[in-house]
C-alpha cells in the first residue's frame, strides 16, 4: 500500500528497481524512435522529465478534488498542456533541435509512462512524494534513453554527441540508427540488466 | 479500483455537475496556460525563424554580404513587405560593393513524411544553383535527414546547372534526381541511397521552384541590379 512517507526508495525506484524503460517497458515509442543520436535522446529525456515532474505535481495537488470518473480526462488535459508548453519552449530555444525531434515532442502526450505515473502514483500520494518519485522516474527514463542513444550513435554514425570517434575510414553500421537498430540495442540492454539482476539474486541466495 | 480497495466501500457517484465543472475548469485553465506560453514564446520563435532564414540566405549565395527580399506576382516585381501576398518570395543577394550576384528563394516538395521546405541559392554568373539549405522537414531521423549532412549529396549543389532556355520560358534542362552513382549531367542530382524519397523531394522542389522563378526573374534583372541593399 502507498503511504505518505518519503524514503530513498521513493526516488531510486524509478532509476533502478522499476526503471520505466528497462523494467516496466513503458513509453517504448520515443525510446525506440528518437534514440538514434545522443543529443536527441537527451533532449527527449529532459522534455519527458519536465512533463512528468509538472504533471505529477499538479495531479497530486488536485488529487482530492477531481471526481474519480473524470480523472483520466483531467490527467490527459494536464499532460497535454505541459507538452504544448514544452513544444513552444523547445522551438524558442533551438529550431534545429525542434526539427531534429520531429513529431515526437507532441507524442509525449501519448507516453503511457506519464499517464501511468499520474494514475498509479501521483494521484495517491502528497505532492512532495509525487515530485520526488517523478524525478526518479524521469531520470531513469532519461538515463535509459541515453544508454540507447549513445550506443546507437557510436555504432551507427561513428560519433558521440557529434564528435567523430573513429576517423574517416569507419564503416558506419547504418542499421543501428534505423528502427531495427533500436530493437537490437534495447534487446542488448535488457539482456545485460536481466543478467545483472539475476546474478545479484543468486549471490543473495547463496550468501543466506 | 482503488476506492473500494482503500476504503472498503463502494464508489460513491458524484453529481454530473461536479464532473462537468471540474472538467471545464481544468480545460479553461489549460487553455489559458497554453495561450500565455504561446504569446510569450511567439516573438522568440518568429525571431528564430527570421534568423534561420537570414543565415540560410547568406549561406546558399556564397560571397553575398546582404540581401533584399522581393516578391514576384502577376509579372510585377516589388520589394516584399511584412505581410507577404500570394506571389513568389525571393531574396536578391548583393556583394560588398552592392553588385547583384545571385538570389535565394524558398521552395518545397512532398518528402517521405511531410513536405520538405528548402531555401536554394542561385548565382547569375554561373547560372547555377549554389546551395540548398533545408529549413523544415519531418523526415526520418538518421535516414531522410541525411540530405542535410551527407557531404556527397550536399556537393550536388556546389554548381547545379540551372540555365534558362533561350526562349526564356523554362529551364533549359529540368532538374532531375537520379539513382545514387549515376549522375552524368550537371543538372542531375545524385540521390543518397537509403534516402531516395527525400533526395527526390529536394530535386523536385528545385525543379518546380527554380523552374518557375528563374525564367521570370531574368526579365527583371536590370531592376534588381539597380536596387541597392
Amino acid at each position: 500500500m502507498l503511504d505518505d512517507k518519503i524514503t530513498s526508495h521513493t526516488f531510486w525506484e524509478g532509476v533502478w528497481e522499476n526503471n520505466p524503460v528497462f523494467v516496466m517497458l513503458l513509453g517504448m515509442c520515443p525510446v525506440l524512435a528518437v534514440t538514434n543520436s545522443t543529443i536527441n535522446a537527451l533532449a527527449m529525456g529532459l522534455a519527458t522529465l519536465f512533463v512528468l515532474l509538472s504533471s505529477s505535481l499538479l495531479v497530486s495537488l488536485i488529487r482530492n478534488w477531481i471526481p474519480k470518473q473524470t480523472r483520466i480526462a483531467v490527467f490527459i488535459i494536464i499532460i497535454a498542456t505541459f507538452v504544448t508548453v514544452v513544444d513552444y519552449v523547445i522551438q524558442a530555444i533551438s529550431l534545429d533541435l525542434y526539427n531534429a525531434l520531429g513529431a515526437f515532442i507532441q507524442l509525449i502526450v501519448a507516453n503511457c509512462m506519464i499517464l501511468g505515473r499520474a494514475e498509479a502514483y501521483a494521484s495517491k500520494v502528497p505532492p512532495a512524494k509525487a515530485l520526488i518519485n517523478a524525478l526518479g522516474m524521469g531520470l531513469g527514463f532519461t538515463i535509459a534513453l541515453l544508454c540507447l542513444g549513445s550506443v546507437r550513435e557510436i555504432l551507427g554514425s561513428g560519433t558521440l554527441l557529434g564528435f567523430d570517434l573513429f576517423g574517416e575510414n569507419y564503416q558506419q553500421w547504418i542499421v543501428m540508427i534505423l528502427p531495427p537498430g533500436g530493437f537490437f540495442v534495447l534487446g542488448g540492454w535488457l539482456l545485460l540488466f536481466e543478467w545483472l539482476r539475476e546474478r545479484k539474486e543468486q549471490q543473495e541466495a547463496t550468501s543466506e | 479500483m482503488t476506492d473500494t480497495q482503500t476504503t472498503g466501500q463502494p464508489l460513491e457517484k458524484p453529481s454530473s455537475l461536479r464532473m462537468i465543472v471540474s472538467l471545464t475548469l481544468v480545460s479553461v485553465l489549460s487553455g489559458m496556460a497554453v495561450v500565455m506560453v504561446y504569446l510569450y514564446t511567439r516573438p522568440i520563435i518568429d525571431e528564430n525563424k527570421r534568423l534561420a532564414i537570414e543565415a540560410a540566405v547568406l549561406t546558399v549565395i556564397p560571397d553575398s554580404a546582404g540581401f533584399v527580399p522581393f516578391e514576384l506576382e502577376d509579372n510585377t516585381l516589388r520589394p516584399a513587405t511584412d505581410s507577404p501576398g500570394k506571389g513568389q518570395l525571393f531574396y536578391a543577394g548583393y556583394d560588398q560593393q552592392g553588385q547583384l550576384i545571385g538570389l535565394a528563394a524558398p521552395a518545397n516538395a512532398q518528402g517521405y513524411a511531410d513536405k520538405v521546405y528548402i531555401i536554394y541559392g542561385y548565382r547569375f554568373d554561373c547560372e547555377c544553383i549554389t546551395g540548398v539549405k533545408v529549413i523544415k522537414h519531418a523526415e526520418t531521423p538518421g535516414l531522410g535527414d541525411k540530405v542535410i549532412t551527407d557531404k556527397d549529396f550536399v556537393a550536388n549543389f556546389d554548381a547545379l546547372d540551372a540555365r534558362v532556355a533561350a526562349d526564356g520560358s523554362a529551364l533549359r534542362n529540368r532538374i532531375v534526381t537520379v539513382k545514387h552513382g549515376t549522375k552524368s549531367n550537371p543538372w542531375e542530382v545524385d540521390a543518397i541511397s537509403g534516402a531516395t524519397i527525400t533526395s527526390r523531394a529536394i530535386g523536385r522542389a528545385l525543379d518546380i521552384g527554380a523552374g518557375l522563378l528563374l525564367p521570370q526573374v531574368m526579365k527583371f534583372r536590370q531592376q534588381l541590379e539597380d536596387h541597392q541593399p
